[in-house]
């Protein structure tokens, strides 16, 4: 699954293997964690943190199924794809219902739950 | 075998659940009373067909169906129906009797039934989202208390990111085996010379991921708040049957594809066990919310039940079933007093209402007092043999941290449960609770008696945690 690319200049070559794949992959992972963590403002940022993941997840089975010249990898994207849809329909449901009762969607008033 | 005959449980469940969503949303009048029989009947076919459900492998090796899937989804369905039964009565009187919430939980048991029987990376994971998604919903139930959407809000957010770690494990595993079927994960496993690191890192976040979902520290944040935000009989069942589907799942992809990689996930299970049974104890003491009081108690449990599980023998996951058996049943019936704790209508979570209880309503005094003792692991109640065999595994195989470290905090623990039998029996209360309904008795009386009396005929269950055991380990 090498790719020869011609960059800008047009005389440099370089060839994306799967490890430039899983980098890519695991940058977006991770900043999807930092979205959900270091976000102090709003709710749908964090469904859009979610939403990151999970892409970046599909991004790493797509690079996998390609180089290991095997279906199933892709498979398993196309239910993850659609999990999400679901997911992220149950997400917002859950916070339109949050907001109607608190007026607000802001990370820091969901507090009102501590021990 | 043919495949379809062979998932005729979860198969019958599924469509009975879609045919009770019509038939609910069909009719002008309410429902919910008719759906709530229909999803209980339902449940009870399916505990047939499960007991007579034969061993053998579906759809090209992503469904298994053994003994060890036959113990834990008779569990699950015994969790689930004793749940719904919990709801009967309190969603006609907080006002929330609809016909969704039987559906809901229907639709979670087969996701957990799924979950159980994976064989498969991804059978495991549409089975663990079609679990988490109806559990999100449920949580939120109370949908018009903030609480409620708080607490679902909250879960959905950190269920939704364990389900990201454990999907980016898998796309690791895959990566690094080639293949998302258990038995050629572990084929590969095998065959490979050393430990790739990235098989272990993807192995590491699969394992955190249900870490998460059963609560085990330090995934364990978010119980006790769902626990107390959510409606008393959704709490009852989340600390219930998906707790058990969660532990399977666990001891299932650790014993089965890594099997082999045991003494990389042993050091992360035993770390889990010893947090969890920790903070399970200390927390718990100063909790004023009796729900939030089950959370930290039931993360103690799960810290126990891991146990067998650390200590990676089959007599170890034979505790572990057992311990979880007993765990449900024990629980159930505790969430059942909480659940018949309303006074003049309104309903109560502190753990000071319960005050003068032992003189107004003593039968449910002393079935609370039963769970306690139980959860408390004193004999001669089940949970005491629940601590026993985990205890006795960990002593066995050498695991003498864990083994003391159990005994020391199921001491601390009994603290906060002998606090509850004390606030029942001693304190004056305020008045007398509301007569409870006739389901939460028939619940208390059911599970009470199987725990008293679990010392007098272990053998069956003991019979049928061997079987599971030999044929996860062999």
């Amino acid at each position: 699954m090498t790719t020869t690319v011609t960059m800008a200049g047009g005389t440099t070559e370089m060839s994306i293997g799967l490890g430039h794949y899983l980098t890519v992959s695991a940058i977006l992972f991770v900043l999807g964690i930092l979205g959900i963590f270091l976000n102090r403002k709003n709710v749908i940022v964090i469904l859009m943190s979610i939403e990151l993941l999970l892409l970046a997840v599909n991004l790493n089975f797509v690079a996998f199924s390609a180089a290991l010249q095997d279906m199933t990898g892709q498979i398993f994207t196309m239910f993850v794809l659609t999990v999400a849809a679901a997911e992220a329909a149950i997400g917002l449901a859950i916070l339109v219902i949050y907001f109607r009762n608190r007026g607000s969607i802001a990370v820091d008033d969901v507090s009102t739950l501590k021990g | 075998m043919d495949s379809w005959t062979l998932i005729l449980p979860e198969l019958v469940l599924a469509v009975a659940g879609l045919l009770v969503l019509v038939a609910g949303v069909i009719p002008k009048r309410d429902t919910s009373y008719a759906v709530n029989m229909a999803v209980l009947g339902a449940f009870l076919l399916a505990a047939v067909l499960v007991m007579m459900q034969p061993e053998g492998t579906a759809y090209a090796g992503q469904y298994v169906a053994d003994s060890f899937t036959k113990f834990t989804k008779l569990l699950v369905i015994a969790g689930a129906a004793l749940g719904l039964l919990l709801a009967l009565d309190w969603n006609v009187k907080q006002n929330l009797a609809k016909f969704e919430y039987p559906v809901l939980l229907l639709l979670s048991t087969v996701g957990m039934m799924i979950m159980l029987s994976a064989n498969d990376l991804m059978a495991l994971y549409i089975g663990l989202e079609l679990l988490s998604l109806s559990l999100y919903v449920i949580a939120a139930f109370d949908r018009d208390n903030a609480r409620s959407t708080e607490a679902g809000l909250k879960y959905f957010v950190l269920g939704a990111l364990a389900s990201g770690l454990l999907l980016y494990g898998s796309s690791l595993i895959y990566g690094f085996t080639g293949s998302t079927n258990f038995d050629r994960i572990a084929d590969a496993v095998a065959a490979t010379e050393g430990v790739p690191f990235g098989l272990v890192v993807g192995l590491v976040f699969v394992l955190a991921a249900l870490a998460f979902k059963v609560s085990a520290v330090p995934f364990h944040m978010w119980t006790p708040d769902v626990y107390e935000g959510a409606p008393t009989p959704v709490t009852a069942f989340f600390a219930s049957a998906p707790k058990v589907a969660a532990i399977g799942l666990l001891t299932r992809v650790a014993a089965g594809p890594f099997g082999d990689l045991a003494d990389q996930w042993q050091q992360v299970i035993i770390l889990c066990s010893l947090g969890s049974m920790i903070l399970g104890s200390l927390a718990a003491i100063g909790q004023k919310n009796i729900k939030r009081l089950m959370a930290y108690s039931s993360i103690g449990h799960v810290g126990y039940a891991l146990m067998g599980l650390a200590v990676g023998s089959g007599l170890g996951v034979r505790a572990l079933l057992l311990y979880m058996a007993i765990y449900l049943f024990t629980n159930v019936g505790a969430f059942a007093v909480l659940a018949a704790m309303r006074r003049q209508g309104r309903s109560l979570e502190g753990v000071d209402d319960l005050a003068g209880v032992g003189r107004t309503d003593p039968a449910m005094a002393l079935a609370m007092t039963i769970f306690m003792f139980s959860m408390a692991g004193i004999p001669p109640m089940a949970g005491f043999f629940g601590k026993y065999f985990v205890i006795g595994a960990a002593i066995q195989g050498g695991y003498m941290t864990l083994a003391v470290v159990g005994v020391l905090t199921s001491a601390i623990s009994a603290y906060y449960y002998l606090r509850v039998i004390k606030v029942m029996w001693f304190d004056n209360g305020v008045g007398a609770l509301d007569a409870r309904p006739a389901s939460l008795s028939v619940v208390m009386a059911g599970t009470g008696l199987f725990t008293v009396f679990f010392f007098a005929f272990p053998a069956p269950f003991l019979a049928a945690a061997q079987a599971a055991v030999a044929a996860l380990v062999g």
